[in-house]
């Protein structure tokens, strides 16, 4: 059988990127904020807030603070935050209410294109914020350079990642709240148990296993490390694990959008 | 003779739901064809199969002499499409909805800005380039998007009930505009509901019901087909009156409290009629593309 249209893609996607960094440019001012003051915010709360209550942490056979250690799950929450709710929420919108999709279909553009730009694009602003981050944090001296630079082609990579299970619930959710039930079954229960605001160590066995199948573990294990500059062979295995999850989801994504919009 | 598009037996199924059923037709290079019917007799479906936004269920369709299942790519860069719903992005302003949709057809930024630039002067729009298109009106979105349609210079534009919703003074404007492009020698396949548009517009038309072609022709012959030249209307009508028409064996439409006679000598018997059966209740008046459209595809609600 011919493979549909909808999965003949080509470097055009690019087009499609474009329009939503054009999109981007025209209120830059508003998309800088976030990223440029929520790590300011996460440093007052746990760096005045909770650090002094805390003392050290022994991670990966050194003493480091706990304003060390959670330095690098800020990082990792923005990149999975950033090109999540880009392909949940705003794909939807421009899918479902604005008709973005169906104006382009009827374009020399494949379906494929379309919903890969998006994934794409959300990576890209995950990379964004990122850079911004790492900026502001470099200026407390949390970021150890240059491992830290490998932090920012990291973004992209689990922006691809993130981006494509958004696009996969977006291509199933029958009406835009119902992104509540992934956020709450997904993303939050990522948030608080896959090593970010303590070792993973400390869950229970049954749990430290669960923690470990899912991505945002695997990202903050890299950026901690290159945070730290504790950059070892084994970080390969975790950036191997990121990929192979882009590898499952991104197809999955391109199948349920193909599903949801070509009848 | 050169045909721009060429259906062959196409249908299209969804989910068992027959929508298109095995219709076939052709557009001739510079006409404008028009499909008429009711909502849900298949004429969105037919026109999305034919931009390849939705794939055929079984047929043969090709576009510029090309096959759209294998170049469609090809063929969506020479055609022009304005959807029923508004898609116009609202991210964007006026001159970038042209802009950035010309870079959909990977035609160098320099060349869009200057036809985004002479469309806006076409559709009279170039004083508000730079407004969002939430600030626009309806007549001023769908000439936007007619714009739109045009960006890439298409050979064929396809236009799916382009002035649905508007007020009757940017209809005329729409019409106006449609009249340039089709005097250039563009070809057009539209949808519509208003037989004005149809009879104004259109070389040809297609009448469609349940995913069907009914008739096909040119609107004056479509005309004196199906509902003769003149129509005599008769509100209230009389049992003697009924009888009469049975007894001459008249085409008509009885609804009740009102009968339709259809008729090439109606003149004659417009007068029989009125001195016969009515004085005031009657009325002749000549026949139009509404009274086929009504004939055929019937009066009954489709909801």
């Amino acid at each position: 059988m011919k493979l549909s249209s909808s999965f003949d893609i080509s470097w055009r996607f690019l087009r499609v990127w474009q329009r939503n960094l054009i999109v981007y440019r025209r209120i830059w001012k508003v998309n800088f904020l976030p990223p440029l003051f929520e790590p300011l915010f996460y440093l007052l709360a746990f760096g005045m807030g909770l650090s002094t209550m805390i003392g050290t942490i022994h991670y990966a056979g050194v003493d480091i603070s706990y304003l060390t250690f959670i330095t690098p799950a800020i990082l990792a929450i923005n990149i999975m935050y950033n090109a999540f709710f880009e392909t949940t929420y705003a794909s939807f919108v421009r899918m479902y209410y604005q008709k973005t999709f169906d104006a382009m279909m009827a374009t020399p553009l494949s379906l494929g294109e379309v919903i890969t730009a998006e994934i794409i694009w959300g990576a890209t602003k995950s990379l964004f914020a990122t850079v911004i981050m790492l900026a502001v944090l470099s200026g407390f001296g949390l970021i150890h350079y240059p491992d830290g630079l490998l932090i920012i082609p990291l973004a992209f990579l689990g922006g691809v990642a993130f981006g494509s299970v958004g696009m996969l619930f977006t291509g199933i959710v029958p009406s835009i709240d119902v992104f509540n039930l992934p956020i709450f079954l997904f993303i939050t229960p990522m948030f608080l148990f896959s090593g970010t605001f303590f070792p993973v160590e400390n869950l229970p066995d049954w749990a430290q296993h669960l923690a470990l199948a899912l991505p945002l573990t695997h990202l903050v294990r890299l950026t901690r490390h290159l945070c730290l500059g504790l950059v070892g062979v084994d970080l390969l295995l975790e950036a191997a694990y990121l990929l192979v999850f882009c590898l499952i989801f991104y197809p999955l994504a391109l199948i349920s959008m193909h599903r949801r919009l070509i009848q | 003779m050169q045909y721009v598009i060429q259906a062959q037996s196409v249908t299209k199924v969804f989910n068992g739901f027959t929508a298109v059923n095995e219709i076939s037709f052709k557009l001739i290079a510079g006409e404008c064809l028009g499909l008429l019917g009711p909502n849900g007799a298949g004429k969105t479906s037919t026109i999305r199969m034919t931009y390849g936004f939705s794939p055929m269920s079984s047929g043969r369709l090709s576009v510029f002499g090309l096959d759209i299942r294998t170049h469609w790519r090809e063929i969506k860069g020479r055609l022009g499409v304005c959807q029923q719903e508004n898609s116009l992005d609202p991210d964007l302003t006026v001159q970038q909805n042209l802009e950035v949709f010309g870079r959909y057809f990977n035609i160098p930024a320099g060349a869009t800005r200057e036809k985004a630039r002479k469309l806006l002067e076409f559709i009279a729009l170039d004083h508000r380039r730079d407004a969002q298109v939430s600030e626009l009106s309806g007549g001023m979105m769908r000439r936007l998007v007619l714009a739109r349609a045009l960006i890439n210079d298409p050979e064929l534009v396809i236009l799916d009930e382009p002035t649905t919703g508007l007020d009757p003074q940017s209809r005329h404007q729409v019409w106006e505009k449609l009249e340039n492009l089709r005097s250039e020698g563009l070809s057009i396949l539209l949808t519509t509901h208003y037989m004005e548009e149809a009879a104004r517009l259109c070389d040809r038309l297609i009448i469609m019901d349940h995913g069907e072609i009914l008739v096909e022709g040119k609107p004056a012959e479509l005309i004196i087909e199906h509902a003769g030249r003149n129509v005599v209307e008769i509100a209230q009508p009389t049992d003697e009156l009924r009888e009469f028409i049975r007894s001459r064996d008249l085409t008509h439409d009885d609804l009740g409290r009102r009968i339709l006679i259809y008729g090439d000598e109606n003149d004659q018997l417009f007068d029989i009629i009125r001195e016969r059966f009515c004085k005031e209740n009657c009325s002749l008046r000549g026949s139009t593309l509404e009274d086929v459209f009504l004939r055929l595809t019937g009066r009954q609600l489709r909801e």
